[in-house]
């Protein structure tokens, strides 16, 4: 830029990246990352499924029939052969009839070809409110005869169908995620923050207790304290009581992120430089050492989020955590454990398989954010 | 070594560099780190290559053994060792050439560390933190020779000895990190000499080091080439270092070699106009500045503004857990000096002496344990700053200033340069924001930026653009004095004196006094009026530059200079070298 | 300087285990109401007379009307003794039902510990070595899944492949002849034939994240100039790497002492109720779920002392191999 600096001639093509401020280097830094942007999309898809888990959902989660005890899945066929040879697009699945023996009591299940139900998408089903306000009727996908019932993932013991309730668990399993993480964020970066800033015997203090809380075995904690909690709360309360439950063991990770950024940046000249300029205290923290921590912070949250997760869905498996009517899929595989049942029925597993991919698409959202959490860290060629 | 054998030699190089070329094969293409290098290296000789940062000399002493990281790759040319000439001779002709053999192979391997060594710069980083000094430099020998453990230690024992490691039969047993930085680095040259090289690769050796140690390390390195004949592949950028210790030189710049000749020639009749560029620079420094020298007769120094009365700074120290009194560092003992408005100050001092906790303690960064800090303002009111708090500090921290050393951290990634310069005026809240961007723009111009930088990040800048960023930003609510911490130290040579002006041309126009904290003492020499020398914390001495480069009292500072090497061969050997043994 | 280190290490670990003491206690006297209630509900339901002055004389025995404190200090000066209090649910002390399971569980632990560290060192330093090699991938995915899999679920899957397609069970940690057999040499055979399911169940996740932390690590150290040093003195590729960068990425292996095996200790707490092991997960869980607080709390004490301990002989152990560390 100075008239006498010559340019090295071996250098490669200028970046056009001098005006990009520190999201955009995040975004281009995060876009590169395939496996990430992957996750990102299978993030979101799960958070809007929970979001709009009433459209979604063909029926109501919580009515049984005993004429559909362990209906197996049925595959959606989209083309409909008519006797003459025509066809036709409307999808529809093959009716099952159930039979059971009279002397075991088992149930099995027969395709009738005959028996064809034709579904619908975005048609009238059961009324329902969506987020318990507004009164709506249409389903992203049901029955043409709001009779009939289908199952894409089976049903349970009672009849029910396993692709709502795993819709619906959907909603409380992520949500719970996310609220918990929020609680631990909020006591991490409190304790975390403060460590970090203030240093000395407060920072050793806190210190001496995020290490007692880590060397503590969670899940006996985590049992020992919902089985504290009275039986006879409401689901709600119950609900929230295990989130602040998951939160109280969850947050000394993010308070060690915290504290290491805090006393990593309070040595940076930049933020001496900022104090020097006149900052106050509240300035120094929010307008210049806050923006090189958020992207870190984000990444940890997000790296949280399934070990939230699968918590959950540990506690409420053993019967500790969330318990029915709730539907969580930690709820859901509840009724898995029992090895008799998943022989007989395995497609319980349903809610586990959503669980991994949950889990594992947040790891690699997680893991690609970090690697573009400092997009001005990079290692010289 | 008589004439007869020195022209031999001349002729018949040990190890020749021939179209070295070494590639970084990175996505946006390949990246030529070294273009096309031809070098030869003689018995007994030291050749020097010099450049500045990003040159490509550290990559091309590394892709001579082929342990370039990464996706660095040699593309290309020969490294004949033609091992007949030296004290390996075997019977017959054997040259190798070491960029034809695999770089995993037996055969490559065989010659590291026994033909070719290396010693690299960052003494604490090159050697492993948990292993032993002794099992380091001695596996060294085991690798080559085929002793037993007992053997390889009394040997161990002897390299300590001869690298004048003071009580080699315990350093033997300790951990690199419990050594000084000069310790560590005769550590390295002893696992070096381990089996005796015919050629010794040293990578910047002594950068890291204080000068003092440097001339040590320089010492030992020559004494040890006149015992044993080695050819010696020096990579500096300090062409003082250089006009000390070198027989023919090569210029690098851009990954090629520009120039080579002779240490003589290359000194006296530069022909490459960036070799004159370079050695301008460097001797331009070595002397007051013209500008300077001048200014002060139309506008002589003024009375004290920023007085330090015996200002002591202890970090740490206090009860610990069991009731025993920690003691703490005293990094600032007693220190008494004094700032006359519109002269610079230098602070010189070596790595640990105190001098940039003095200079914090000054501007009130850090709490002092004691003493006073005797700030007069521009209405003539002095104040003692120590005792004021953060708050009452706000129109000080506007009239003493700050420029880092780094011009990487000091300045925020996340904020545009607008941003930056502008935060002191935003804070203090006189400005509307058109007349801040106005100030901004102003100041842009002031320090040699085009106003489009305005709204740029600072990774599009260099570390030279990046100090002029940091200088806009400390002038910018228009302050009476400056304290310039190393400000010039992480740039090269040639930047160093354009930075200088550039402080110089501010102090003209804004009235402004220095404090400049340095280790470099041609850079004070250049820049500053007077110079105070700091040694463990205190303050040994303090006067004229000129009175004190020239008749130092002091016996420290005597070593110091005596330390710094000169950019003119002719000089070698002429300065009578003090060691300064401080009494305890 | 080492002994001077482990002595206030070890001095550091009192309170801890004093804090852990306490934070047990707390969580087993927490539930509204207390043993005896549930009792009184139980023997209500099923028709029986409530003996009031029976309940009184019970409660009085095991102090429960007593202040917190009091409560506490009483139970704290039987642990010291060795004496855990009674076990209401079993009418037996509590130190009869939990040192075999007990034991079974530290066994478990450990094994999977040793399994960790012998599945993820070689892969670590294979996936860092040969960075984005297709062994790199190929183990990264599987960590990867690993790691998504909460354990009890790869335990239900196991079982359900077992059984379904194997027609064998593979719960338990014995066979039925061994179940309530004394200790004999036949019996730890049977054990070790049975104790690999839950190793690998318990030991994939961890191994999954050490693999990922050695990789990481190494690629760190893979670079540094201490690297570039022992090379230029011409040692071979393979005894370079396992000698320094190795040497010194594994330092998270001796930390995983410290924060793998509370980790284990959890997670073998639902992987044991899967699998209904004879350790200490089931019967703990049915404890806190009976409010048998004695027995729940001897085992959340004890589990707390085992992590407390992990993460001691961790920190010892990273001292002994990291100089750096011993005299800071």
């Amino acid at each position: 830029m100075t008239a006498n600096t010559e340019t090295d001639p071996r250098a490669l093509e200028q970046k056009p990246e001098d005006f990009a401020s520190q999201w955009r280097l995040i975004w281009i830094a995060f876009r590169r990352h395939r496996l990430a942007m992957t996750g990102a999309i299978i993030v979101l898809m799960f958070y809007l499924v929970g979001a709009f888990a009433e459209i979604l959902a063909p029926f109501d989660p919580n009515e049984s029939s005993s004429a559909n005890i362990y209906h197996p899945p049925q595959m959606v066929r989209f083309i409909d052969h008519d006797a003459d040879g025509g066809w036709s697009f409307s999808p529809h699945v093959i009716g099952m009839t159930m039979e059971r023996d009279k002397f075991t009591l088992k149930t099995t299940y027969t395709e009738n070809p005959e028996d064809k139900i034709y579904l619908d998408f975005f048609g009238k089903g059961e009324p329902y409110k969506l987020w318990g306000l507004i009164p709506m009727e249409r389903h992203f996908l049901t029955t043409e005869n709001s009779d009939e019932r289908f199952f894409l993932l089976g049903a349970d013991r009672l009849g029910r169908d396993m692709l709502s309730r795993t819709i619906y668990g959907t909603r409380v399993s992520m949500s719970i995620g996310l609220i918990g993480v929020g609680l631990s964020l909020l006591l991490g970066l409190i304790l975390g923050g403060v460590s970090g800033y203030y240093g000395g015997k407060v920072d050793m203090f806190i210190q001496r207790i995020v290490e007692l809380v880590i060397s503590l075995p969670t899940i006996p904690i985590w049992l020992g304290l919902s089985a504290a909690l009275p039986q006879d709360w409401s689901p709600l309360a119950r609900y929230f009581a295990i989130t602040i439950i998951l939160s109280l063991v969850a947050w000394t990770e993010l308070a060690r992120v915290v504290r290491g950024r805090f006393l990593a940046l309070r040595t940076e000249d930049f933020v001496t430089a900022a104090r020097l300029d006149g900052c106050k205290r509240g300035r120094v923290i929010f307008r210049h050492m806050m923006p090189s921590m958020v992207s870190h912070i984000i990444a940890s949250v997000t790296l949280a989020i399934p070990v939230m997760i699968i918590a959950e869905t540990s506690l409420s498996f053993l019967g500790l955590g969330l318990t029915p009517p709730i539907i969580s899929w930690g709820v859901l595989l509840k009724e898995a454990q029992n090895i008799r049942s998943i022989a007989q029925a395995p497609w319980l597993f349903a809610p586990g398989g959503a669980v991994c991919l949950a889990v594992l698409a947040l790891n690699f959202l997680g893991d690609g954010l970090r690697d573009a959490a400092d997009p001005y860290v990079q290692d010289s060629h | 070594m008589d004439g007869e054998t020195m022209t031999s030699e001349w002729n018949t190089p040990v190890l020749e560099l021939k179209n070295l070329t070494t590639e970084f094969v990175t996505k946006r293409g390949a990246f030529r780190a070294v273009d096309d290098v031809s070098l030869e290296l003689h018995a007994g000789k030291t050749l020097c290559v010099v450049g500045e940062s990003g040159s490509g000399k550290s990559v091309m002493s590394r892709s001579i053994l082929q342990i370039v990281d990464p996706p660095g790759r040699v593309a290309g040319g020969q490294a004949l060792l033609h091992r007949h000439r030296t004290a390996r001779a075997g019977a017959g002709e054997e040259t190798v050439d070491l960029l034809k053999l695999n770089p995993k192979s037996r055969a490559i391997r065989s010659l590291r560390g026994r033909d070719v060594a290396m010693i690299f710069q960052e003494p604490m980083s090159s050697l492993s933190p948990v292993h032993r000094i002794g099992d380091q430099v001695g596996e060294a020998i085991r690798l080559h020779e085929p002793v037993s453990k007992k053997d390889a230690r009394e040997r161990t024992f002897e390299l300590l000895r001869k690298v004048e490691i003071p009580n080699p039969g315990k350093a033997i047993d300790q951990f690199p990190f419990e050594f000084s930085g000069g310790m560590r680095q005769r550590a390295m040259i002893a696992m070096a000499l381990a089996c005796n090289p015919t050629v010794l690769i040293a990578d910047e050796p002594t950068t890291a080091l204080d000068v003092t140690i440097q001339a040590e390390i320089l010492d030992l390195i020559r004494s040890i080439q006149d015992d044993s004949d080695m050819a010696v592949l020096f990579i500096t950028h300090d062409m003082g270092v250089v006009a000390e210790i070198a027989d023919e030189i090569a210029v690098m710049r851009f990954g090629k070699v520009v120039e080579t000749g002779d240490v003589y020639d290359i000194f006296e009749r530069p022909q490459h106009y960036y070799t004159q560029r370079l050695l301008n620079s460097v001797r331009e420094l070595d002397h007051p500045s013209e500008r300077r020298l001048a200014m002060r007769k139309e506008r002589p120094v003024g009375a004290p503004c920023l007085v330090s009365d015996n200002v002591r700074k202890v970090f740490g120290g206090s009860k610990s857990w069991f009731g025993t009194e920690v003691e703490g560092l005293v990094a600032v003992n007693d220190a008494e000096l004094e700032l006359r408005s519109g002269e610079n100050l230098g602070i010189v001092g070596e790595s640990g002496s105190g001098k940039t906790t003095l200079g914090r303690c000054l501007q009130r960064v850090h709490d002092v344990t004691a003493g006073r800090i005797l700030y007069t303002d521009s209405s003539g009111l002095e104040r003692d700053l120590a005792p004021l708090t953060e708050n009452q500090l706000e129109q000080p921290w506007r009239d003493i200033r700050t420029v880092f050393q780094d011009p990487f951290s000091s300045l925020n990634p996340r904020m545009t340069i607008g941003q930056i310069i502008a935060e002191p005026l935003v804070v203090e809240g006189k400005l509307t924001g058109p007349q801040i961007r106005e100030r901004v723009y102003e100041l842009l111009e002031l320090v040699g930026l085009p106003v489009s930088a305005y709204m740029r990040y600072p990774h599009a800048f260099s570390g030279g653009q990046r100090q002029r960023v940091s200088i806009a930003r400390a002038i910018a609510p228009n302050p009476r004095i400056i304290i310039a911490d190393e400000a010039t130290s992480a740039l090269d040579v040639s930047l160093r004196t354009q930075i200088l002006d550039l402080l110089l041309d501010l102090q003209e126009r804004l009235d402004l006094s220095f404090i400049l904290i340095s280790h470099d003492i041609a850079v004070i020499r250049y820049f500053c009026d007077r110079i105070a020398v700091m040694y463990r914390g205190r303050i040994v001495e303090t006067g004229d530059t000129e009175t004190v480069c020239n008749t130092p009292q002091h016996e420290y500072t005597q070593s110091l200079l005596s330390a710094v090497p000169v950019a003119d061969p002719r000089a070698r050997g002429q300065k009578q070298r003090v060691r300064y043994r401080e009494a305890i | 300087m080492l002994l001077f280190y482990i002595g206030r290490r070890v001095l550091w670990a009192i309170p801890f285990m004093f804090a852990v003491s306490l934070i047990a206690f707390a969580l087993i006297s927490a539930p509204p109401g207390d043993y005896l209630t549930t009792f009184a509900a139980t023997l209500a339901q099923s028709g029986d007379v409530v003996d009031e002055a029976r309940l009184d004389a019970l409660r009085e025995r095991y102090g429960f009307d007593q202040p917190f404190i009091v409560q506490y200090l009483r139970w704290i000066g039987g642990v010291l003794q060795g004496d855990f209090g009674i076990s209401f649910e079993w009418q037996q002390p509590v130190g009869q039902l939990i040192w075999e399971r007990m034991a079974l569980s530290v066994t478990l632990a450990l094994a999977t510990l040793m399994f960790t560290w012998a599945v993820a060192l070689p892969i670590g330093i294979y996936s860092a070595v040969r960075k984005y090699s297709i062994g790199d991938y190929f183990f990264t995915t599987i960590g990867f899944i690993g790691l998504a899999t909460p354990n009890f679920l790869f335990a239900l899957v196991l079982m359900y492949v077992a059984v379904v397609h194997f027609g064998s069970d593979v719960s338990g940690l014995f066979s039925s002849e061994y179940q309530d057999a004394p200790w004999s040499l036949a019996k730890v055979g049977d054990l070790l034939s049975h104790i690999w399911i839950p190793v690998i169940i318990l030991g994939t996740s961890a191994t999954a994240s050490l693999v990922r932390i050695m990789r990481a690590n190494l690629l760190d150290e893979l670079y540094r100039p201490y690297v570039t040093t022992a090379r230029a003195k011409g040692l071979s590729e393979f005894r370079l790497i396992m000698k320094y960068p190795v040497r010194i990425a594994i330092n998270p292996f001796i930390s995983t002492i410290g924060w793998a095996f509370p980790q284990l200790i959890s997670g073998a707490v639902i992987t044991a109720f899967v699998l209904s092991l004879p350790t200490s997960g089931p019967l703990m869980l049915q404890a806190l779920l009976a409010q048998d607080m004695y027995l729940a709390g001897a085992f959340i004490l004890l589990l707390c002392c085992l992590s407390i301990v992990g993460m001691l002989v961790s920190d010892i152990l990273l001292a002994v191999i990291d100089p750096r560390i011993r005299f800071r």
